[in-house]
Parts: C-alpha cells; structure tokens; sequence
C-alpha cells in the first residue's frame, strides 16, 4: 500500500478534475495518434503547428466573444487550413513560406486577441490557459461535444486510410487509380485542423503539435505497417497523457507545488521519440525518406 | 523610446539578411523554432536572476544544436516540431517555478519594446556586429551551398557544417531579436520581408539590401503603430509582413503574365 501511495498521491482516484483530464486526454490523444501517423508521411509537421498556432488566435478571440474556447480553436484552424490550400500548401516550392506567413500573420492576431482579453477583465490566465492549456480545469460538459469531433475526425481518417497512405506515398499513382488528390488532401488537412484543435484544447495551442507529431514519428519508427503505427502512435498518446495527469497531480505534494500537466506531457512525447530513435529497426545505414 | 528605436532599427537590420538566407535554404520552421527554444532561455534567466540575454543565448544555441544534430537521425519537420514543443513546455514550467505572472509570459511571448533598458543597448550592438561579420565571412559559401549543394561539395563545403553554422546564426538572431518582438513573432520578421523582396529581384546582394529596407520600414511603423494605439507590437510586425508577403506574390504573378517567354 505505501508504494501504492508514493505512485498516486491520495485522492487521485476519487478527484473529478482528474476523471475529466483523463477521459478527454485520451480521446484527443487517440485522434491525434491517427491522424498524426499520416501527417508524418505527409511531412505536414510545419503545417500541424501552423495550424496549432493559429488556433492560439481562435481560442483568445473566443474568449473575447464569450464562446467556449473550443469552438474558437476549431473555426480558427479550419479557417486558417482553407487558406493554406488556397495560397498553395500542396506545392512543395514555396509551402513552408506559404504555412509560416499564414503562421505569422496569426500568431499576430493571437497577440492582439490576448492583449484586447487582458484589457476586457476576463482574467489574468488567460495567456497561459489558451497558449499553454490547463487539462485540469477543463469542463466535464465538453466530453459529448469533444467526443463527437473526435469521432468525425478519426472516422474519416480511417475510412480513406488506403487512398489516403497511397496518395501520401505516390500522388503520380495515385491520380492514376483515378483518386482525387485534391479533395483528399483538402479533406486530410480538415481532418488535422480538428485533430489540431482538440490538442489545442488539451495541452494548449503552442504545445498541440506535440501529440500529433510525436507519439505518430516514435510509432513509426517503430513500425512500418500502416495499421500498426495507427494504434501503436494512439496507445503512446494516451501514455503520455496517463503518466502526464498522474504526475502533475503528484506534484501538489512536491516542494515546489503545481507543475503544469502540458510540460510532462509535452516532455514524455519527446521522451518517447528520442527512446523510438535507440529501439526502432536499423535500415542499414540509409536516411530515412522524407528527410530532404 | 530612443532605445527602442535604435534597438529595433538594428534588430531588422539582421533580420533582413539572415531572412533571406532563412528563405533561400528553405529553412522557415527551424526559424520560427529557435526562437521558441528561447523562450526556455528567458524563463530559466528568470528563474534564477541572471541577464535575460545570457539565457536567450544559451537555450538559442542549444535548441540549434539540438535540432541540426537530430535532424541528421530522422525526419526534420518533426524533429524541429518536437524540439520547439518541448521546450516552450520547459519554458512554462519554468516559469511557473519562478512565479512569473500572466504579463510577464505575454511579454516574453509576444514583445515589448518598449520596455527595452540600456544596459541591453550594448550587447545587442556587439551581437549585431559578430553577426554581421559572420555573415559577411560565409556569404560566399553559404550561398553556394545553399544554392547548389553538389558544387559546394566539390567546392569542399561541408553541407552539415554550413547548416550548423547557419542555425547558429539564427540562434544568435534569436537572442537579440526576443526582448523586441518576442519569441513568437521573430519569425515574421525573419521570413516577411525577405520573402516580399525575393519576388521583387533575383540578384542576391540586391535582395538582401531590400529585404533589410523592408524589415526596417516594417519594424518602424510597427513601433509608431503600436505607440500610438497602444496595441501590441507584434500584431503589427506579423500584419505587415503578411501584407509585404501578398505584395511580392501579386508583383511575381503579374511579371508572369506579362513576359510569359522569361518563365
């Protein structure tokens, strides 16, 4: 019982912040594992945290309006991927300049946002809360809707899975089987937008890449079966958010109390990366594709 | 004021001509990385009471190092997304160790160059030389690595030593650009400018030395703007690079259709 009591400080079990962190931690943390997987061979990682970013301006405009940050993250990120189609993320020429106005520009508008929400009296957090996150705090009314989007976006990922890993592998072959590329893609990015601003939600805008990218490069250095590293990038999200929870609520006993859950969420996620590099199958020798 | 003035003036300065190397070698994300890496730094100066500068330096480099070594083992884009991620969670932590309050993050976030002291005149006066010099000293190189790797190589360039050069440079941007325009909007400053100049010529020296007039017209509205309304500075500088940004491609797209023979 005391090495029990020295894992999970008391009244872990019984807190309802923590069920909540939990619930809505491993939801998200499963969206994003799938849907990260191809945004890794997609090599979309810049535009994951573009769109992170640009939920930072969705969330503090939102709180502005006195709508639930949620909603905020996702209007802002589906906006902001609209426009990255539109001025030419699929072209590799020019795309990182593409995503990174398009991040500029909204990372702009999240500092007048915040700064305008600094003014109006919502509170001092609200910097913190919106770019940084706080799982604790989150509402248990968010579960349906959060669940919902989840299952949209998760959906679709896995029902396209084929077209989508053949066009992400080879789009000349692809458009020959006669898939559409740009609607897929159009509609992959959707699907990242949503994934992105429920990772926004759960461990803050400028920290959402992380889930999506991390746990799905560690799978896939792992594993090279598609299906495999779906659910093994799913199950290393979920980890970090476990251990992730427990020990930031263990930390109310450490000498310094109050350690924020995104920082060890955010560490284990590298953590898990760097230990994928030692463990995953060594492909004698040669760089792995999409290195550039 | 004055201070802010001349250190922003320096500040785009830089900018402009390591944007443009930034631009040329593709290297957009790692430049909106380091900076985040920074951020790290500043709250870790904080923490323990040292100068902020002497933080940004050594969290910059190492976030540079960091990404350079483990891009060499794996995918950049993500290697680049991990490393900036985690540390800008360290540098909550951190700050929440320190007992930082909600301004404080947002200064550090977003800029306040207003709040600029003398005694941090100096050293970016030096920082802006050193760099200066290096970029004056790799000019030739870096562009022929840059631009035709293989040649470089025969050249006897090394590619990996020019990419942790350059990352190091940017690091060294990085640590006299935050108390400016903050960790987050560096990097409009880095890409705007040199991206609205590239459309505008195809000579290096001469896209250089617009990139640093547009970043100097950017940084200088920015700042009357943001003292006259009092709204963030950063909100200006990631406009008006968006705006430069839309104009160089406006300009590219209508030489294209006037000369199509060029193209």
């Amino acid at each position: 019982m005391t090495g029990a009591a020295a894992v999970f400080a008391p009244g872990f079990f019984s807190s309802a912040p923590v069920h909540t962190a939990l619930a809505l931690g491993s939801v998200v943390a499963i969206v994003c594992g799938i849907v990260g997987v191809f945004t890794v061979i997609r090599g979309q990682a810049f535009a994951g945290e573009a769109l992170s970013d640009i939920g930072a301006a969705g969330g503090s405009a939102s709180f502005l309006a006195g709508v639930a940050p949620v909603w905020g993250f996702l209007a802002a990120s589906l906006a902001a991927a609209a426009a990255m189609e539109m001025i030419g993320v699929q072209r590799a020429r020019g795309r990182d300049l593409a995503t990174g106005i398009v991040l500029g520009t909204s990372l702009g508008l999240a500092a007048l946002f915040l700064y305008l929400d600094s003014t109006q009296q919502t509170g001092s957090g609200t910097t913190v809360t919106i770019l940084f996150g706080s799982l604790f705090a989150l509402s248990p009314s968010l579960i349906p809707g959060v669940a919902a989007l989840s299952l949209i976006a998760a959906g679709a990922v896995c029902v396209l899975q084929r077209p989508l890993m053949l066009s992400s592998l080879s789009a000349d072959l692809a458009a020959v089987r006669g898939i559409r590329i740009r609607l897929l893609g159009v509609g992959y990015l959707a699907a990242l937008a949503v994934a992105v601003a429920l990772a926004a939600l759960t461990i803050g805008a400028i920290l959402g890449t992380a889930l999506l990218v991390g746990p799905a490069a560690a799978a896939l250095r792992l594993t090279r079966r598609p299906g495999l590293a779906m659910l093994a990038s799913a199950a290393l999200g979920v980890l970090a958010i476990w251990i992730g929870v427990l020990l930031a609520y263990d930390s109310y006993l450490w000498p310094d109390p109050g350690w924020p859950v995104s920082f060890f969420v955010v560490a284990l996620v590298f953590l898990f990366y760097l230990g994928s590099g030692l463990l995953g199958p060594r492909r004698s020798g040669q760089r792995e594709q999409g290195s550039r | 004021m004055v201070n802010a003035w001349l250190v922003a003036t320096i500040v785009a300065v830089v900018a402009g001509v390591v944007g443009f190397f930034t631009l040329l070698r593709g290297n957009a994300f790692a430049a909106h990385a380091i900076p985040n890496g920074s951020f790290a730094g500043a709250a870790w100066a904080s923490l323990v009471s040292v100068n902020p500068l002497i933080g940004l330096g050594l969290f910059s480099a190492g976030s540079a190092v960091t990404i350079g070594w483990l891009s060499r083992r794996g995918r950049r884009d993500v290697a680049t997304a991990l490393m900036l991620t985690f540390m800008l969670g360290l540098g909550s932590l951190l700050l929440k160790l320190a007992a930082v309050n909600g301004p404080l993050v947002y200064s550090l976030l977003f800029g306040e160059v207003l709040g600029i002291s003398n005694n941090q005149v100096l050293p970016t006066i030096c920082l802006t030389v050193v760099c200066l010099l290096a970029v004056g000293l790799l000019y030739r190189p870096l562009l022929l690595s840059t631009v035709l790797p293989e040649a470089g190589r025969a050249g006897g360039i090394s590619g990996t030593l020019m990419e942790f050069l350059f990352l190091g440079l940017l690091a060294l941007v990085t640590t006299m650009t935050v108390p400016v325009v903050g960790t987050l909007l560096i990097f409009s400053l880095t890409i705007g400018a040199p991206s609205a100049a590239r459309a505008f010529t195809d000579r290096p020296s001469r896209a250089i030395l617009l990139s640093v007039l547009l970043a100097l017209v950017t940084v200088w509205i920015a700042i009357a703007a943001a003292y006259w309304t009092n709204y963030p500075i950063g909100f200006f500088v990631g406009a008006i690079s968006a705006v430069s940004y839309l104009a160089g491609r406006l300009w590219t797209a209508r030489r294209r259709q006037l000369s199509p023979a060029h193209w």
